[in-house]
């Protein structure tokens, strides 16, 4: 459901800075756009964590995925089923860097003689890391542009990246594994029925989105070149706070650009949200300490129980003749 | 079960899914897939609201006027009241990691069974209300009006998650449907939507003292009865005691245990221990029920049930509590009750009499395991065990979901079972420890009327038992859980047939020897099966 009308919306949010650069308001694309989404990122972000921060988690429920710690002489899990800080932060960095638990994931077959098979499936997390991790790393390639001398860390990526370019043309095989990736998860989620049939506009929207960008980046990159030193120009002074816009960086620059704005301004307010909404996710963020410490609930409040007195007074008679010992001695 | 088709024709081998989008997929009740609604008398009894005569089938369920306001106010409070059902609205990218890793859908193939997809129910009525891209475009966003046609698709979806939170293992977020399936009932009941089944176990469990609802002399009784039967068996006599102040130890098992076949021969395990490692403990007739049905109607229910077990180990004046192998109790015991009912700052640490033990994973709670006890009285050598008593059976072992997945504890029942029979065999990899199955019973959903679905959720784990009966002639299906011995056995009968099901001490129970038996040889085990080979000599 959706893929037409997110496909159209993309062709719209393809078709505005195209249209800008016609009419002139570069300075509206280059800066007050740039400006705007960045701002909203931020405030945006801080706002959802917050709105979520505000709410306690009154119990502790940690989905625990290995041995407890109970015997000394019981080999407990200290990350999966963690009990110290230490554990916890271990199995987020798991989670958060590797996608720990999108490696368990497995696909259920039932055989002709109605077995179940647990068939291999890391396909999806496969997809996942190579585009997260790709981007992630093109993002911090781009950080090149804001700075007068490339950072260390940044030439590192880069000739990492570039590692397979041959002769003057450069290539960075980041650009070729986010493509694979954005292609695979889009193609699962048209062709796997049960995937397809949940799938909101939501979710290709932002596929599409995101291929927009990667497209319009390769595009000036490796063909229809941008005035790489006007982009970097106006990156900088953007950072500075004293933007200048220099002339004739091309269309093409400031379709990539309004794309990666409107990917900013978006993601606060969208399912991307589901990297923080990870690090704040109570079944895995807490240490299965249930039994060992208190855990305070800030709401928690007295009901309504059934108290032993009023057991006696009702069942008092047949206890007595039961043997049992009574508290009230009538 | 003259209704339910034969087992191999129940589950269909392709997902299929329908045309239509969900949004509005009409569905219909169809005998065999949900629960009777529930009876006014235990509204009352229990003080809900809207308490009168329904039926899900009914056209007109006699919400309250101001259902939806009522509705959305419960779920606007519920949403300050719990980040994880916050986050758990917002951060789903419906990667559809969990669609076929629960049990339900599985064995239905009914799309709205799949995890990402009944966590959608209550999202698309979340975003309508509470976001502004749900307000404005509607449908495009995943967002739907919320009608009384909602509100029954909730209680036919939201009572067939058995809350057992495998999905969650997979979800890369950590979403735990059970989290949202404990808060969606707990707005259905809000309006007076509940399950018959479960509102007469927990009206029972507040006033009789456990779910089954047997009256203080009735419980002496049986376990009087058990007695007997130990005694037949072993020529032992053990004595427990009830309410009784002053023991050192108050235990408190499922009622399902003392009540019911085979639960029956776990009770009768615990019993034989207690008395051959000569446990200072007592049982209780106000705290007769380890379960609680609560959990499966609201946060608040599951407190006032649980309330009774501290309460009367304050009463006592016990110095700790153990706990009898059940699930959703030790899901509450574990996950809620210090929380809830706590501080129990008028217990001690749980120290074991026998091994001088210091349980320090306990030492808030003051509740300890049933198996960590006991697997701590073997690795010190403190029980004299012939596991050739054992020898018929072929055992597998089924991790319960809230062991599993809310506690961890994986290696002490199997340390037990290993030491306490000799053929012990592991289910497929997938199947067990937190990747396990649910029996397709679980949280409140182990009725009668509700038995075809029970058969399809608990298809994948009864494939699994068949694999290693299959295999390795496996006859016996052990499992720290008393919903589970009363579910799975109807289950292998329809799946699996000739595996049967036990809990992990009345295969302690029978391996046990003890020293009041003195020369006398067991010529039965606890089932009164007669024990074949093992003949005269008990040396270990």
């Amino acid at each position: 459901m959706g893929v037409g009308f997110s496909l159209l919306m993309i062709v719209l949010l393809v078709l505005i800075p195209f249209l800008g650069v016609y009419a002139g308001l570069e300075y509206v694309l280059g800066v007050v756009f740039p400006y705007l989404a960045f701002s909203i990122f931020i405030i945006g972000i801080l706002y959802r964590i917050i709105c979520w921060g505000r709410s306690p988690v009154p119990f502790r429920i940690p989905t625990t995925c290995g041995q407890q710690k109970s015997h000394d002489w019981i080999k407990a899990d200290p990350v999966e089923n963690p009990t110290t800080a230490f554990g916890v932060i271990l199995r987020m960095v798991k989670e958060l860097f590797f996608f720990r638990s999108l490696f368990r994931n497995n696909k259920v077959k039932i055989t002709e003689k109605g077995h179940i098979a647990y068939i291999w499936e890391k396909w999806l997390w496969l997809a996942a890391i190579l585009f997260h991790w790709s981007f992630f790393i093109i993002i911090i390639r781009h950080l090149r542009l804001f700075t007068p001398k490339t950072p260390w860390l940044v030439s590192f990526f880069e000739r990492m990246d570039g590692f397979f370019g041959f002769g003057m043309y450069s290539f960075y095989f980041t650009d070729l594994l986010v493509v694979i990736g954005l292609a695979y998860l889009l193609i699962r989620r048209l062709v796997i029925p049960m995937v397809r049939y949940v799938s909101l506009a939501a979710d290709y929207f932002v596929l599409f989105l995101i291929m927009g960008i990667a497209f319009s980046g390769i595009l000036m990159k490796y063909f229809v070149r941008a005035d790489v030193a006007g982009v970097k120009e106006l990156a900088m002074s953007l950072v500075a706070f004293k933007p200048v816009v220099p002339v004739d960086i091309g269309s093409i620059f400031y379709i990539h650009l309004f794309l990666v704005c409107a990917l900013l301004a978006y993601f606060p307010f969208s399912k991307l949200m589901h990297g923080p909404g990870l690090l704040l996710s109570p079944t895995r963020n807490m240490a299965n300490t249930n039994r060992m410490k208190r855990h305070i609930n800030p709401w928690n409040y007295p009901v309504k129980v059934h108290t032993y007195e009023e057991y006696e007074e009702e069942f008092g008679k047949v206890m007595q003749a039961a043997g049992l010992p009574l508290d009230k001695q009538s | 079960m003259s209704s339910l088709p034969k087992a191999d024709s129940l589950v269909s081998k392709k997902f299929k899914m329908p045309k239509k989008n969900w949004f509005n997929a009409p569905f219909e009740f169809k005998k065999g897939t949900y629960n009777y609604g529930s009876n006014p008398k235990h509204h009352v009894a229990l003080d809900l609201p809207n308490p009168r005569n329904w039926s899900p089938e009914d056209q007109d369920w006699q919400l309250p006027e101001n259902w939806k306001e009522i509705l959305l106010e419960g779920l606007r409070e519920r949403l300050d009241k719990y980040r994880s059902l916050k986050i758990f609205m917002d951060v789903c990218v419906r990667c559809g990691a969990c669609a076929d890793k629960c049990h339900f859908f599985i064995g239905s193939g009914d799309p709205k069974n799949m995890p990402f997809l009944r966590a959608e129910l209550l999202r698309s009525i979340y975003r309508r209300e509470y976001t502004k891209a749900g307000k404005i475009m509607g449908k495009l966003a995943g967002a739907r009006d919320l009608t009384e046609e909602v509100v029954k698709e909730w209680f036919y979806y939201f009572f067939q998650c058995t809350e057992c939170r495998r999905c969650s293992v997979f979800c890369p977020f950590g979403i735990d449907t059970a989290e949202i399936t404990i808060i969606a009932r707990e707005l259905l009941g809000l309006l007076g939507v509940n399950t018959d089944w479960t509102l007469a176990s927990v009206s029972n469990c507040f006033r009789v003292g456990n779910h089954v609802g047997i009256p203080p002399h009735a419980i002496v009784d049986t376990i009087d009865m058990l007695c007997d039967d130990i005694e037949d068996i072993t020529g032992v006599r053990v004595n427990p005691t009830f309410n009784r102040k002053g023991a050192e130890v108050l235990f408190i098992a499922p009622s399902g245990d003392f009540f019911a076949d085979p639960g029956i021969y776990t009770f009768m395990g615990y019993l034989m221990l207690f008395h051959e490692i000569g446990l200072d403990y007592t049982l209780s007739t106000y705290a007769s029920e380890g379960g609680n049905f609560g959990l499966f109607v609201s946060h608040e229910m599951m407190k006032r049930l649980n309330a009774k077990m501290y309460a009367e180990a304050k009463r006592l004046g016990v110095k700790w509590i153990l706990g009898g192998e059940c699930g959703h109790m030790w899901r509450v015991v574990n996950q809620y009750m210090d929380t809830m009912n706590g501080p129990a700052d008028f217990l001690e640490v749980p120290v074991s009499p026998i091994t001088g033990t210091r349980f320090e994973n306990t030492k808030s709670t003051k509740m300890v395991h049933i198996t960590e006890f006991t697997s701590d009285l073997i690795k010190h050598n403190k029980l004299k065990l012939d596991p050739r008593r054992n020898d018929q059976y072929k055992v597998t072992f089924h991790d319960s979901c809230n062991p599993a997945r809310a506690m961890g504890i994986f290696e002490e029942p199997r340390y037990i079972i290993k030491n306490v029979c000799r053929n012990f065999y592991e289910m497929p990899e997938n199947t067990i420890r937190e990747k396990t199955f649910c029996c397709g019973s679980g949280s409140g959903l182990n009725n009668d009327e509700f038995l075809e679905m029970r058969m399809r959720g608990g298809f994948p784990r009864a494939n699994a038992v068949k694999y290693v009966q299959e295999k390795h002639g496996v006859n016996m299906l052990s499992c720290i859980c008393a919903l589970d011995r009363a579910a799975l056995p109807p289950l292998m009968d329809y799946w699996v047939p000739g595996v049967e099901v036990c809990g992990v001490h009345e295969l302690l129970g029978n391996a046990l020897v003890m020293k009041d038996e003195g020369d006398r040889v067991r010529e039965t085990n606890l089932r009164g099966e007669p024990l074949e080979e093992v003949g005269g000599e008990q040396d270990v």
